[in-house]
């Protein structure tokens, strides 16, 4: 079908030569709807503003613009700016500080413990459920066990669960443990269900006629997993990546919203949402000379969860329309 | 209404429309008619467009297709440009379609009588009741068993022949028009097929409803179409009746196509044996071997599939297995292969036993013996290339890198007659038969000692299956390599083997030279399957149906047995008392050219004519 010429009889002198008429079907290349592109904008915009916006914003998340008059929530003098601007877009949070520069602070803390708790999730689960695919027997049982009973719980209960356990006990410093310990935790709740969806995939795969030729030439375990199964599944667990990402999202930031997430003053969505939600009554911005938060402080940054979230969700939801729904099927 | 064609293409016009790229004609510009009571077949390699036309009959195209010109009138209306609701009345109604696959067809949830019914009471022509009957008028005619009750079966409890039947008689619930039929006897056995192409014809006639027939085989077109539509690249090369095609067909690839037809098995075909690359000892013997899926406690497999079974491999030689579905024969290389560790008995390379497990065998013994695969679409991970795919048994087995690998990766390529330019290549970019030879490629890589070829020329089109065994050919001949070829297909088998073993349901029941094995005495499963492979003349259906091996024979499955001839029950000469209940005797011939048929009837009795006509 993609080369017309094959499709005609060629001539030669004396004799017509009929040539195999091809059967591969036209490669299709990945082209996103309208809606997929304006998503793809959103989700580069929002890693752009993770990995840079730092360097822009007027200042920073430790930063108060607003002067605390009562001294209830001043515990720092230092960060206090001198003659600040107060103009500032989304006014300032209930604690004097810019909502404007917190939320783009707050995409660094957001995207980057999201991203590195759902790459944990995919090192962990690709490699016990790969292994558990190509293993069977006793290991495949023991591992999808174990699975199965981390699955039963809530993720929320689990979350809670965990911090609650480490509560109180300091390693490095409370900032850095709280960051560790929720990509940790993320990592191992999420790492359930991508050994779910790699166990799928990778027994799919493994009694697929080229495993089996591997199989009979005499190959190892090693290259057929790297060299067989991985790069056909790599295609299906790259959609997954993107929902996993949104699970994972959602579950810090709500688990910041509980006030279990990023300790203050780091600037996080979740946990800007709660701090602000007095502001909810205020109307859109503070009230001039107070340092009470707006209703923006607390809508701001679940806007920004939300159109994160719902980006990567259309992009995933446009790539398996195109694969046929095929994708989508597997990752249920 | 009756001077009307129930169905016309005129200059009929369909293409895809990649995109971002210039349309491509699919195809372009075909007329046909289809007068009522009339079957006419299009026939055609893959990618020539058949099945894209016949769906145009339904006003319906695969997605990425669009028709571009032309009309497809369904009794005047012309599908292309009807509204989706208009087609869709018309459909089930007027046209029926009847895919390649029954067993993708059917719900394997819901009973029979219910998928069958549907499309009838769905669409408000029938009531339940009046379809009930209706359904069971069809069983009837469609010579099912027990009419009355297989409705209430669920697919997977009906054979694959039945199945295939009854989708059939889905098709013609609601008494359409026109009824288009993909390939439906295509992925049939021979005996299978006889059985499903007879209830067809014979339902056709009496419901006087015309068809489309889809099929890339010549010999089935005979038997069924009154006219054919010989199809290639999206154009029509020659139409015309039955009997001018088959008996002085004009164009010059409509002669391509009946030469690619095998002749019908007969002695004096096989390849004279060859004994250059002799040995002393066979390049493989499969000794007493017993086989099977699962395990008893007593470590015997829960199903035995292969029972005692003897098989030599001489170097050099091809060696044919034949047997319809569920025989053994896949069973019978994947033990020699050693992905299937005998339960019993050995597989012996070169005169050394072979481990039974293939963890257990060291790479030397691995490379011997390679497998090529059935489906070449699913046996070459599409995610190599066609380089890495030939290249990787060079590194495994001959530690060939770097230059020395990629420079014999193009020899071997130009072994099996593909261009260099396949090596940066990935599977999916090539053609049904290019991949087939990639398959083999792989194997050859190894340099092995035996071949084992499973259908490997079954699931493609004649001419492109006629070119892989030309290929094979001409690989015995210049590397020596043995070659054990697993077909259905007789008449492929028996055109360049040197001998064949004929399997049924776990036993070789005949084995030797081609020549001995395809003239008398038979046994009489090798003449049933002679017997069946259609030939390619006007009324054979009519003539095979009426021998005594066909009604014994056709229609009924493969079983089992743990004790007698398995083919007692099929077979038109069986002793009760004692073929059921006694192994049969090993009858050798007394020339020494080693054929060997296990029967209890005596030599003589089993002589009777030869069924192949010369």
């Amino acid at each position: 079908m993609t080369d017309t010429s094959a499709t005609t009889p060629t001539e030669e002198p004396g004799k017509t030569i009929y040539d195999e008429l091809p059967d591969a079907p036209p490669k299709k290349r990945l082209r996103l709807s309208w809606v997929g592109k304006i998503s793809a904008f959103v989700v580069v915009f929002w890693v752009f503003v993770a990995l840079f916006g730092t360097w822009l914003t007027p200042y920073s998340e430790r930063d108060y613009i607003e002067e605390d008059r009562t001294g209830e929530f001043f515990d720092d003098p230092t960060f206090m700016v001198p003659n600040a601007e107060i103009s500032s877009y989304l006014g300032t949070d209930y604690t004097g500080r810019d909502v404007f520069s917190r939320i783009i602070w707050g995409a660094r803390t957001t995207i980057g413990i999201s991203f590195a708790a759902t790459l944990l999730a995919y090192f962990v689960g690709i490699t016990l459920g790969i292994a558990a695919a190509v293993a069977g027997r006793w290991i495949d049982a023991v591992l999808s066990r174990i699975v199965d009973a981390i699955l039963t719980f809530p993720n929320i209960m689990l979350g809670l669960i965990v911090i609650a356990a480490f509560s109180g006990q300091v390693f490095f410093n409370p900032i850095s443990d709280a960051i560790i310990l929720l990509v940790g935790l993320a990592g191992l709740v999420y790492a359930a269900s991508v050994f779910r969806i790699a166990r799928a995939l990778g027994q799919d795969i493994m009694v697929q006629d080229y495993v089996e030729a591997a199989r009979a030439r005499g190959e190892g375990l090693w290259w057929i997993i790297t060299r067989e199964v991985l790069p056909n599944a790599a295609m299906p667990l790259a959609t997954d990546f993107g929902l996993r990402l949104v699970f994972v999202i959602l579950f810090i930031s709500s688990l910041s919203f509980l006030g279990l997430g990023v300790p203050p003053p780091i600037a996080d969505w979740g946990s800007m949402v709660r701090e602000n939600l007095s502001g909810l009554g205020n109307g859109f911005f503070p009230r001039e000379g107070t340092i009470n938060a707006g209703a923006l402080a607390s809508v701001a940054p679940a806007l920004a969860i939300a159109s994160l979230t719902i980006a990567i969700n259309l992009i995933v939801d446009d790539i398996s329309a195109q694969s046929g729904g095929s994708l989508a099927k597997k990752m249920v | 209404m009756s001077d009307q064609p129930i169905f016309a293409c005129h200059d009929l016009k369909i293409e895809a429309r990649p995109h971002g790229k210039d349309p491509i004609p699919i195809v372009k510009g075909v007329s046909f008619d289809v007068n009522p009571g009339q079957v006419v077949a299009l026939i055609g390699e893959s990618g020539s467009g058949k099945t894209t036309i016949s769906l145009a009959s339904l006003g319906y195209t695969k997605p990425g297709l669009f028709f571009s010109g032309g009309e497809a009138l369904l009794k005047g209306d012309d599908m292309v440009s009807l509204g989706s609701s208009e087609k869709r009345e018309r459909r089930g109604e007027h046209v029926a379609y009847l895919a390649q696959s029954a067993a993708a067809t059917f719900n394997p949830a819901l009973k029979i009588n219910e998928q069958v019914t549907e499309s009838a009471v769905i669409h408000g022509h029938m009531t339940q009741e009046a379809a009930n009957v209706r359904a069971r008028e069809l069983y009837e005619a469609l010579e099912l068993p027990d009419p009355d009750r297989i409705g209430g079966r669920y697919p997977h409890q009906v054979s694959g022949g039945q199945l295939q039947r009854l989708m059939a008689a889905m098709a013609l619930v609601e008494k359409p028009s026109l009824l288009v039929l993909d390939e439906p006897t295509t992925a049939l056995d021979v005996t299978t097929q006889i059985e499903v192409l007879k209830a067809f014809k014979k339902v056709i006639e009496e419901e006087g409803s015309a068809a489309i027939y889809v099929t890339h085989d010549l010999a089935v077109v005979a038997q069924i179409a009154d006219h054919i539509v010989v199809l290639y690249g999206g154009e029509v090369m020659e139409q015309g009746p039955t009997e001018q095609i088959i008996n002085n067909p004009t164009h010059a690839y409509t002669r391509r196509l009946m030469a690619a037809v095998r002749p019908r098995p007969a002695a004096g075909q096989g390849e004279v044996t060859s004994d250059e690359h002799l040995r002393d000892v066979p390049a493989l013997e499969v000794k007493n071997v017993t086989a099977g899926y699962g395990k008893n406690s007593d470590g015997t497999p829960a199903i035995k599939v292969l029972r005692d079974v003897n098989v030599k491999i001489e170097r050099g030689h091809v060696v044919g297995v034949i047997g319809e579905s569920g025989c053994g024969k896949s069973t019978l290389a994947r033990v020699m292969a050693g992905l299937l560790p005998a339960a019993d008995g050995q597989v012996l390379l070169n005169g050394d036993a072979l481990k039974p497990a293939l963890r257990e065998r060291p790479k030397s013994d691995l490379k011997q013996v390679q497998f090529i695969f059935q489906m070449a679409d699913t046996a070459l991970n599409p995610r190599q290339t066609i380089g890495d795919i030939i290249g990787r048994p060079l590194t495994f087995y001959h530690g060939l890198r770097g230059r020395a690998r990629r420079e014999r990766v193009l020899e071997i390529l130009r072994l099996v007659e593909l261009p260099v330019e396949f090596e940066g290549r990935f599977p999916a970019e090539l053609s049904g038969g290019q991949k087939q030879r990639v398959n083999l490629a792989r194997g050859l890589a190894a340099d092995p000692e035996v071949l084992l070829c499973d259908e490997v020329t079954s699931a493609l089109d004649s001419i492109v299956g006629a070119n892989v065994i030309t290929l094979l050919e001409r690989l015995r001949k210049e590397t020596g390599v043995s070659f054990v070829f697993i077909s259905h297909d007789l008449s492929t088998v028996s055109s360049f083997a040197d001998k064949i073993v004929v399997l049924y349901a776990g036993r070789v029941v005949e084995q030797g030279p081609v020549d001995q094995v395809l003239t008398p005495p038979y046994h009489p499963y090798t003449r049933l399957l002679i017997t069946s492979v259609p030939e390619m003349r006007v009324g054979w259906l009519e003539d095979t149906m009426g021998t005594r091996e066909a009604l014994a024979g056709i229609s009924r499955g493969v079983t089992i047995t743990e004790v007698g001839c398995p083919f007692f029950d099929r077979c038109p000469m069986a002793i009760e008392g004692t073929c059921d209940v006694i192994d049969p005797p090993r009858r050798e011939d007394q020339h020494g050219h080693g054929h060997i048929l296990e029967c209890h009837r005596e030599i003589e009795e089993l002589m009777g004519e030869p069924v192949a006509a010369e």
